[in-house]
C-alpha cells in the first residue's frame, strides 16, 4: 500500500455516513413495535438487524479499500460468471417469499444475489468497453454489450422482480458516455413516451397524435422536399408500437401490473384498495409540513400505515417526521453524491474505470428516480428500494459494494 | 454534450422531487387533516354535571346514567338490521335516515342514533354490541330530579345544536347542554369539563396506545355543585297554590336579593323533557299556545301593574316635594280632570292623605298627587321625564341585569314615549294625558318579579340588591359585584316610612283586611288591572286581573312578595290570599289559615279562561 488514506475520496465516503446514520435512525423510528419494548440485542426487531448490517460493512469496505485495486479489472470477467451462476442458481436451490424467487436462505440469513449482480455486471460492462479492440460503435460490439446486461437482467426479471431488472436500463448512461449514438436514448425517450400515453389516453388517440405531428412536421418543411416516404415509416412504426403497447398491457400485463400504472395516472382513485400504498404515503409525507412531526412521533408512521415503511417506502418516513426540511436534505445528499460520482468519474484515466462510474452513477440514479417518484406518487409502484437508506442487508452491502470499488479505483486512478 | 448530459438528468429530477415535495408539504392542507382522521382517535370522557340544591341545601338536581347509541360512518360494516331495529323499537326506514344523516355530518366523527336508551335496552344491547361494527354505547349523564316543580326555574339540558358547536369549540355534536333556566345560565359552572384521550391508530384502526405519551390528555373535571336561592318548599307550596290558574309568583328576600321562590303557572313537571320521552313532551308543551307552560310568566309576563304602582307614585310626590303626608285630597267616587270620563274610584272615606289613600287604595288622590308631580316642571316633558328617572333607580323599565335566563324589560315612559305617540310638538300634550300611569295602568307595564322587586325596595327603604338565583358554589357563596352592591334609589329613606304604613294599614284596615296572619305584621297592597284581549278581531275587556304585593314582617322584612292571578277577578280574591299564605308559610313553616287555603285549593279559574274560547257572549268580573 503505497497510498495514504487521504487518497480516499472522503466527499463520497462522508455522503455514504450521513445517508447510511439517517437511513438507520428512519428504520428505528418506522419499525419502533406497538407494546414492544426497545431492545437493540432483539434480532428480530429491523433496527438491530440493520444496525449489525451497518457493523459488517464497515468490515467489507475496509476488505474492499484493502484489496490491490488491479484485482477489480483483473477479475470482473469471474465475479460475473459468479453472479449469473448465483442468479441461476436460484431457480434451483432459491427460496420463494411473497412470490419472487430471489433469496439464498442460509440459516437466519437470506441473501439476495440481484442487488450484488448490478455491481458484477457494472464491473463486466467496464471491462468489456475498456478493451482495447471494442468500438462501442461498431454494431457487433453492441449486440455483445447488450448481451452483458440482457443476461443477468432476464434472470432477474424471471425472479420475477420487474423492478430490479428495470435498473439495468440504466447502463444506457455509460454507453452513451462512451460513444454509442443518442439515436438509442432518444428511441428509448419516446418509447417510453409513447408507451405512457398509450396507457394514459388510449391507442386511438396516441395514433391521431402521432399522425398531426407527422402532418404538421412534414408541411413546416416540405420546402426542402422531403421523403413522404420516411415520415410515412416512422408514423407506421409509432402507431404499431403503441398498438402493441395497448395489446400487451391488456392480454400480457397481470392485473396487478395494470393496478400499478392505473394509479399513478389518476385512472384509479380507490384509495383503500390498488392505491392504498401510495395513498397512504402521501398522507404521510404531506401531513410532515415544513419541519415535521419528529424523530419518532410521527403518527402514520406509529400507525403504520404505509405498508413496507421500513423497507421501499423509508422516504415517507422521512417527510412525515423531518418535513420538507429534511426530505430536501435527503434529496441534496443524493444530488450531491451522484454529481460527485460523475466529477470523479470524469477525472478517471482509464476507461474501466470510468465506464464502472458511470454504471455506479448510473444503477444510483435508477433506483433514487424510481423509488422516490413511486413514494411521492408521480411514478407507478414498483418495489425497489432507496439506496443506502431502505432496510435490507444485501441491499446496503450490494450499494456499499458498488460505491466502494469506485472509491478504491478512484484513490488508484494515478497507477495507469 | 456525452458529459453534460447525466448532470442535466440528475438535477432535472432532483427539482421536480423538490417541486412535488414542496406541493405535499407546504401547498395542500388536505394530507394534514387526513393524517390525524386516520391516525389519531379523540375520545371523550363526560365528566358527572354538577348538583343543584336548594337555599336550605335540599338536593334537587342530580344525575343518572345514560346510553346513547353512536356511530362512526366510516366504520360501519353491514349488519343484522332487522335484529338491530328489534332491539331499539325503531323503524328501520328510521334507522337508514338518522345513519344518512350522521354521514353527512361527518363520516369520521361519532353521531348520535339512538339518543338514551333506557336501562334494559342497554343491558341487552351491550352483550350484542360486538356484532355492530361501527356502533358504540356512549355514558352520559342525565339529570335525575328530586323534585316536581321549580321547573322554570331549573331549565332542562339537551343535546347541543349544530349551531353552537360551529361556534363553540368546546362541543361536539351530540354533547348535552342547559338549555334554560339555571343550567343555561350557569352551563359552565355545571357542566365541568370534559376530558379528552388522543389515541394512537394503526392501519386496522385498532389502538396502539396513546398519542405523544398522553401529554395532550387531560381527565375530566366535575361539575361544580350549587345551591340556588330558591327554597323548595315554599316553591312546591306557591305552585300547588296556583294550581288551576294562571299567572305568577315571585319572592324574594329584601336584605340579599335572593329570589325564594319563582313560580309560574300553568308549569309542568321537569322530569318530562329527561330522557327519550324528553322530545314528544316538548313538543306537547310547546304546541300548548293556550296555556303556554313553557312561558315563564314570572319573567315574561308584562301585565300593568295596577295600584300596587300608586306606592310609587306616593314616594316620588314626597320626593319631589310636591306633597307632605298631611296634604289631603278629596275623591267624590272619582277624579274628574276634564275628560269626558272621569277616573272612577269605589266607596272610602273622603278626603283623606297618604296613609289612608294607599290603605284604601284611592284613584283620585294619587291621580292628583300625579299630576302635582308632573307640573310641578315647566313642561309636561321635563315632569314626565324625572319622574322616568326615579322609578328607574328601581330597577324598572329595564332589564335587572339579574342572572335569569329570561326576562322582559316592562315599560316604564318617558316624554319622548308620549312626544311620539302625540306628534309633539304639532300636538301638545299634558300630564293629564298620561294620568292612568297614577294608578298603575296607562303605559305603565311591570313584569311580576319587578313587582316583586319593587316591594323589596319599599321594604328595605330605598334600596335593594339585583334579584338572583345563584346562592353559593361549592359551598362558597358568591361575591359577584352585580348582586352584592346595593341599588340605592332615588327616593330618600325618610320618605318610605308613611308609605310603609299605609301598606301596613291595608291589611289592619284597607283592602286586605280579611287577610291577616296572625302573628305576623303584614305590609301589602292590593292591585285590580283591567285587561283586553282580541277576540275575533275585536277588543273585548276580560275579567280583571288579580295583582298582590307585600313583605313581612313589617319591621324586620324577611320576605317580599308579589303574586299576578290572570282574570282573578281582584286583589285580594286570588292573589291576595295566596301572598298573605306563602308568608306564612315562609315566615311560620306552617299554615294557621286553612280557611283562606282551602278556599284557594279548591277555586280554580279554568271556566274563567275558557270563556273568551266558548265563542258565546260572556259576562266579565262575575
Amino acid at each position: 500500500m503505497s497510498k495514504s488514506v487521504a487518497g480516499f475520496d472522503w466527499i463520497t465516503i462522508l455522503i455514504y455516513l450521513l445517508l447510511v446514520g439517517f437511513g438507520w435512525a428512519n428504520i428505528y423510528s418506522a419499525s419502533l413495535g406497538s407494546g414492544t419494548p426497545i431492545d437493540f440485542f432483539n434480532m428480530d426487531a429491523p433496527y438491530s438487524r440493520q444496525a449489525l448490517f451497518i457493523v459488517l460493512s464497515i468490515f467489507l469496505i475496509i476488505l474492499i479499500l484493502s484489496i490491490e485495486a488491479k484485482f477489480y479489472q483483473r477479475f470482473s470477467s469471474v465475479i460475473y460468471t459468479i453472479s449469473l451462476l448465483s442468479l441461476a442458481g436460484l431457480f434451483v436451490f432459491g427460496s420463494t417469499i411473497a412470490g419472487q424467487t430471489a433469496w439464498y436462505q442460509i440459516g437466519p440469513v437470506s441473501i439476495q444475489p440481484a442487488e450484488f449482480a448490478k455491481a458484477a455486471t457494472a464491473l463486466a460492462v467496464a471491462k468489456y468497453l475498456s478493451g482495447i479492440q471494442t468500438n462501442i460503435k461498431d454494431f457487433k460490439h453492441q449486440l455483445r454489450v447488450f448481451l452483458i446486461i440482457a443476461l443477468p437482467m432476464i434472470l432477474v426479471l424471471l425472479q420475477p422482480d420487474a423492478g430490479s431488472a428495470m435498473v439495468y436500463f440504466s447502463f444506457a448512461f455509460a454507453l452513451y458516455r462512451e460513444g454509442l449514438h443518442f439515436a438509442y436514448l432518444l428511441l428509448g425517450f419516446f418509447a417510453a413516451i409513447l408507451f405512457v400515453a398509450t396507457l394514459a389516453f388510449g391507442p386511438l388517440w396516441v395514433i391521431g397524435g402521432v399522425l398531426l405531428i407527422a402532418i404538421i412536421v412534414y408541411l413546416k418543411n416540405r420546402k426542402r422536399r422531403p421523403n413522404i416516404l420516411k415520415y410515412l415509416f416512422f408514423a407506421a412504426v409509432a402507431v404499431g408500437f403503441s398498438l402493441s403497447v395497448n395489446y400487451v398491457f391488456e392480454n400480457v400485463f397481470k392485473q396487478h401490473h395494470r393496478d400499478r400504472f392505473n394509479i399513478v395516472l389518476g385512472k384509479e382513485v380507490d384509495s383503500r384498495g390498488i392505491g392504498y400504498n401510495t395513498n397512504q404515503s402521501e398522507i404521510a409525507i404531506g401531513s410532515g409540513g415544513l419541519f415535521g412531526k419528529g424523530w419518532t412521533e410521527g403518527t402514520q408512521t406509529k400507525g403504520h400505515f404505509v405498508p413496507e415503511q421500513h423497507t421501499d417506502y423509508i422516504f415517507s418516513t422521512v417527510g412525515e417526521e423531518w418535513g420538507f426540511l429534511g426530505s430536501t436534505f435527503i434529496l441534496a445528499l443524493f444530488v450531491l453524491l451522484m454529481l460527485r460520482l460523475l466529477y470523479m468519474a470524469e477525472r478517471q484515466r482509464s476507461t474501466f474505470n470510468r465506464v464502472y462510474g458511470y454504471g455506479v452513477i448510473g444503477i444510483i440514479f435508477m433506483h433514487f428516480l424510481v423509488n422516490i417518484g413511486m413514494v411521492i406518487g408521480i411514478f407507478p409502484t414498483v418495489g425497489i428500494p432507496l439506496p443506502l437508506l431502505s432496510y435490507g442487508g444485501s441491499g446496503l452491502w450490494a450499494f456499499t459494494i458498488l460505491l466502494f470499488i469506485f472509491i478504491k479505483l478512484d484513490s488508484d486512478r494515478m497507477s495507469f | 454534450m456525452r458529459k453534460l448530459l447525466l448532470y442535466i438528468i440528475i438535477l432535472t429530477t432532483g427539482i421536480i422531487f423538490l417541486a412535488r415535495l414542496f406541493y405535499l408539504q407546504i401547498m395542500d392542507d388536505s394530507f394534514t387533516v387526513r393524517s390525524q382522521d386516520n391516525a389519531i382517535e379523540v375520545v371523550y370522557d363526560y365528566p358527572q354535571r354538577g348538583y343543584i340544591s336548594d337555599r336550605n341545601g335540599k338536593l334537587m338536581v342530580s344525575n343518572q346514567p345514560s346510553y346513547d347509541v353512536m356511530a362512526i360512518p366510516r366504520n360501519l360494516k353491514p349488519f343484522d338490521t332487522t335484529e338491530f331495529c328489534e332491539i331499539l323499537s325503531i323503524e328501520p326506514e328510521e334507522l337508514g335516515r338518522r345513519l344518512d344523516k350522521a354521514k353527512i355530518y361527518s363520516p369520521i366523527l361519532p353521531s348520535v342514533i339512538i339518543p338514551q336508551l333506557t336501562k334494559s335496552e342497554y343491558a341487552y344491547l351491550q352483550e350484542k354490541m360486538r356484532k355492530y361494527e361501527g356502533f358504540y354505547i356512549q355514558k352520559r349523564s342525565l339529570r335525575d330530579y328530586q323534585v316536581d316543580h321549580s321547573a322554570n326555574v331549573l331549565g332542562y339540558i339537551t343535546q347541543v345544536n349544530q349551531k353552537k358547536v360551529n361556534d363553540d369549540p368546546y362541543y361536539i355534536s351530540g354533547d348535552l347542554i342547559g338549555r334554560s333556566g339555571v343550567e343555561s345560565v350557569y352551563e359552565e359552572l355545571l357542566r365541568g369539563e370534559k376530558g379528552v384521550k388522543y389515541i394512537q391508530k394503526d392501519r386496522f384502526n385498532r389502538d396502539i396506545g396513546p398519542y405523544k405519551d398522553g401529554i395532550y390528555d387531560t381527565l375530566p373535571t366535575k361539575g361544580k355543585d350549587i345551591n340556588i336561592t330558591l327554597d323548595a318548599e315554599l316553591q312546591a307550596y306557591g305552585e300547588k297554590l296556583m294550581e288551576n290558574k294562571r299567572g305568577g309568583i315571585v319572592a324574594i328576600e329584601p336584605e340579599s336579593g335572593e329570589i325564594l321562590s319563582l313560580v309560574t303557572a300553568p308549569n309542568y313537571d321537569p322530569a318530562l323533557l329527561v330522557g327519550r320521552k324528553r322530545s314528544p313532551n316538548y313538543t306537547k308543551l310547546y304546541y300548548d299556545s293556550i296555556a303556554n307552560p313553557l312561558y315563564d310568566r314570572g319573567l315574561l309576563a308584562e301585565y300593568p301593574p295596577g295600584s300596587p304602582f300608586k306606592t310609587l307614585t306616593g314616594l316620588i310626590a314626597l320626593q319631589e316635594g310636591v306633597i307632605d303626608t298631611e296634604d289631603r285630597f278629596s275623591c267624590n267616587n272619582g277624579y274628574n280632570y276634564g275628560a269626558r270620563r272621569p277616573l272612577g274610584c269605589h266607596a272610602h272615606p273622603s278626603p283623606l292623605d297618604l296613609v289612608p289613600g294607599i290603605a284604601h287604595s284611592c284613584n283620585s288622590y294619587f291621580a292628583q298627587v300625579y299630576r302635582k308631580t308632573i307640573e310641578k316642571y315647566p313642561t309636561p316633558q321635563e315632569g314626565m321625564d324625572t319622574w322616568n328617572k326615579h322609578l328607574q333607580s328601581f330597577g324598572l323599565g329595564q332589564f335587572m341585569g339579574n342572572d335569569l335566563s329570561t326576562g322582559r324589560p316592562g315599560k316604564i315612559p318617558d316624554a319622548d314615549y308620549y312626544n311620539r305617540i302625540y306628534n309633539y310638538p304639532t300636538y301638545k300634550w299634558y300630564s293629564t294625558a298620561t294620568i292612568s300611569n297614577a294608578i298603575g295602568q296607562g303605559e305603565v307595564l311591570m313584569t311580576p318579579i319587578q313587582l316583586a322587586n319593587m316591594t323589596a325596595t319599599i321594604a328595605n327603604r330605598g334600596w335593594y340588591y339585583t334579584p338572583h338565583i345563584l346562592k353559593a358554589v361549592e359551598g362558597d357563596p358568591i361575591k359577584e359585584e352585580q348582586f352584592t352592591v346595593k341599588n340605592i334609589t332615588t327616593v330618600d329613606p325618610k320618605h318610605f316610612d308613611p308609605v310603609v304604613e299605609g301598606m301596613h294599614q291595608v291589611y289592619k284596615s284597607g283592602t286586605a283586611r280579611t287577610l291577616q296572619i296572625p302573628g305576623i305584621e303584614i305590609a301589602g297592597k292590593t292591585g285590580t288591572a283591567e285587561n283586553f284581549a282580541k277576540i275575533d278581531g275585536k277588543r273585548t275587556q276580560l275579567t280583571d286581573h288579580s295583582i298582590f304585593v307585600a313583605f313581612a314582617p313589617v319591621d324586620n322584612p324577611k320576605i317580599a312578595i308579589a303574586v299576578f292571578v290572570e282574570n282573578g277577578y281582584w286583589g285580594s280574591r286570588y292573589a291576595g290570599r295566596i301572598a298573605s299564605l306563602m308568608v306564612e308559610k315562609y315566615i311560620k313553616k306552617e299554615i294557621t289559615r286553612t280557611d283562606m287555603e282551602d278556599w284557594i285549593l279548591s277555586h280554580s279559574l279554568e271556566e274563567e279562561y275558557a270563556k273568551p274560547l266558548s265563542g258565546e257572549p260572556f259576562i266579565i268580573n262575575r
